[in-house]
């Protein structure tokens, strides 16, 4: 499904994802990275030792989700733009999902935007709570949306040029 | 139309400056090419084919494929996706094959 | 009598093979001159606005514009290159020289050795009226659009999702384009997943086993219509859908630019995995013709990363040839060769390495 559409099945993402128990802890990071490809800097962006150094430089990354302490660098490092970071405990009824943006006008914090799914479908209209600018030379930003709970693992992206919904 | 913002690139335009196309004056950058400015201004139509008449376009815009082929400043079969636009350049829709006056 | 210019080693085109062989050849002491067709070196790269895979050998994680920097800034720095922009090269002759042009001179050079570094041009494909303005190469989009600032249109069709087709669409997204889909023949996308997927939930569909019939408009293109295709690749009726559209932008693939190669008399070989004929080669990257060396695309269409580490592997060779850095050559050589099994190793270098295979067999057809 993933090689015909782009959308990673949810049998995708559970094998990435972390324990219920995992992301009520705090946040850690959803590397979404699905296909083996010549690729290795979030091995080099963890300094917590959490994304394990690959014998080969193909291999998918492995995160150990109790090293990971959610800090966001892998992020906004990733070059194929495949790392989220949720942090489930945030409040009892929301989540934190933070995503990597390159698109403009990038929101701003406490703006309203629409939040997407894998597949680009509305979820909902999220609060935008932090913008981490990725400086001069990464160029990538970090959103942070509050969604609620039960939408943390799905909330992906979001509409682009403010809130405007599809037809 | 022109990129005002990117998110990732900074566009430095020289100089701006006029030139004409079909007679008529257009505004262009110093330093890009006749290509860039036509289409900045919205003309995408830069000749028609010799036999069929059908019109011709910008295809590879690294001069490889010879479907931007113009009149410009009375020589004929300039690449105009590669020539860089000058202040006053007149730049003609091409008739056939184009003869050296 | 024009005077010919003298250099060591002469690279034919500037782009990440060229810039990485010249200032690797230029390290171990030769001199080099490297011709380049545009008025800027980097080659497709200076138009790359994303992170780019592999490792930091590579220099993964910096945006292709950024590498072309990068390399620009090696070359600019290293006493022993020589860039001539705006300059085409035109023939080898039997005797070793190269004519360019450039400047609105007939231009000659004698080098000791030549490496050919020119990449690759876009492919075509049949449809009714694909002679429109507003159908372009995905080629021509990226230097409108990130050399020149320039966007082709409101809203595209993208047709190819291979990882070009996917890079320019993304692109085009960042330039505040609206892309109305990008539809690809193949059942499966042939670009990296997670080029698709970014585009994906940013609302843009990929459609496979997708075709376009035809283009329509009266001067320039209004529009698109696509159709399904089965599993025999072949329209499936009643699937048609009409897409307004004022671009439609080509990214169906690349071929080597091979023709330096073949009127130097290199010996040619077809190779569907390597996207077309390409020279028959040594593991050093040197030709049937002695002292002629290829690297980057123009040996077989591949990702940028495995063009310079060619190009580093080209480079050192041909300057070790000339006796240059004879001491540490062959270390430096089997780096690059180890950096080029590692980005090769994985499922999406397997094309590659069949190809390569395929090419360095002597029993096979030879054109």
């Amino acid at each position: 499904m993933l090689n015909k559409t782009g959308i990673p099945t949810a049998e995708d993402v559970k094998k990435v994802s972390p324990s219920e128990d995992r992301l009520k802890k705090g946040p850690v990071a959803i590397i979404e990275c699905f296909q083996e490809i010549p690729c290795n800097p979030c091995t080099e962006a963890c300094k917590q030792g959490a994304i394990q150094p690959m014998e080969d430089i193909n291999n998918l990354p492995k995160l150990d989700f109790d090293k990971c302490n959610g800090c966001g660098v892998c992020l906004s490092r990733c070059p194929g733009l495949a790392i989220f970071i949720v942090d489930a405990s945030y409040s009892d009824t929301e989540a934190v999902v933070r995503i990597p943006f390159e698109y403009l006008p990038v929101p701003q914090v406490s703006d309203k935007v629409v939040g997407l799914s894998r597949a680009g479908e509305e979820l909902g209209v999220f609060e935008v709570i932090k913008v981490q600018s990725g400086g001069q030379k990464n160029k990538t930003y970090t959103l942070w949306l509050v969604v609620p709970n039960d939408l943390a693992m799905d909330v992906r992206s979001i509409r682009l040029g403010g809130v405007r919904h599809a037809n | 139309m022109r990129i005002t913002e990117h998110p990732i690139l900074e566009f430095l335009r020289g100089e701006e400056i006029s030139f004409f196309f079909n007679g008529q004056e257009l505004k262009g950058f110093e330093g890009e090419t006749i290509a860039a400015a036509l289409h900045a201004a919205g003309v995408r139509v830069l000749g028609h084919s010799h036999a069929m008449h059908r019109p011709r376009g910008l295809f590879c815009a690294i001069g490889n494929c010879s479907s931007c082929l113009m009149d410009v400043d009375g020589e004929p079969n300039i690449r105009i996706c590669v020539e860089k636009l000058k202040p006053g350049m007149r730049v003609e829709t091409q008739q056939g094959k184009g003869c050296l006056r | 009598m024009p005077k010919v210019k003298e250099t060591e080693i002469l690279i034919v085109g500037g782009g990440p093979a060229g810039l990485s062989a010249a200032s690797a050849a230029a390290n171990l002491g030769a001199s080099v001159l490297v011709l380049e067709r545009d008025g800027k070196p980097g080659g497709q790269l200076i138009k790359q606005t994303h992170k780019f895979f592999g490792s930091k050998k590579q220099y993964a994680g910096d945006r292709g514009y950024q590498i072309g920097d990068l390399l620009i800034e090696q070359c600019g720095n290293n006493p022993n290159v020589e860039v001539w922009t705006d300059t085409t090269a035109l023939g080898i002759y039997e005797d070793g020289v190269v004519t360019a042009e450039g400047q609105a001179k007939h231009l000659k050079i004698n080098p000791k050795k030549i490496i050919v570094a020119t990449g690759a041009s876009e492919k075509m494909i049949a449809f009714p009226n694909n002679d429109l303005p507003g159908i372009y190469g995905a080629g021509a989009v990226q230097t409108l659009m990130n050399v020149h600032g320039i966007v082709p249109g409101k809203r595209v069709l993208m047709i190819g999702a291979g990882n070009i087709g996917l890079i320019v669409s993304y692109q085009l997204m960042q330039a505040g384009v609206e892309i109305a889909a990008i539809i690809e023949a193949a059942p499966t996308i042939g670009g990296y997943l997670v080029h698709a997927s970014k585009i994906q939930r940013a609302g843009v569909p990929i459609l496979t086993s997708h075709t376009i019939t035809e283009a329509y408009g009266d001067e320039s293109v209004a529009g698109a219509i696509i159709c399904k295709l089965d599993e025999s690749w072949q329209p499936v009726s009643g699937s048609e859908q009409d897409l307004k559209v004022d671009v439609i932008c080509l990214a169906v693939g690349l071929s080597p630019l091979t023709e330096l190669c073949f009127q130097a008399d290199c010996q040619m070989k077809y190779v569907s995995e390597l996207s077309g004929h390409v020279p028959v080669r040594n593991e050093y990257l040197e030709t049937t013709r002695p002292g002629l060396y290829v690297a980057g695309d123009v040996s077989g269409v591949e990702e940028a990363s495995s063009a310079m580490v060619e190009g580093r592997l080209a480079g050192i060779s041909a300057a070790c040839s000339l006796g240059y850095g004879e001491d540490i050559a062959p270390k430096l050589q089997a780096e690059a060769l180890a950096e080029l099994s590692e980005l090769r190793a994985g499922p999406a270098g397997q094309k590659t390495l069949r190809g390569i295979m395929n090419l360095m067999d002597k029993g096979g057809a030879v054109c």
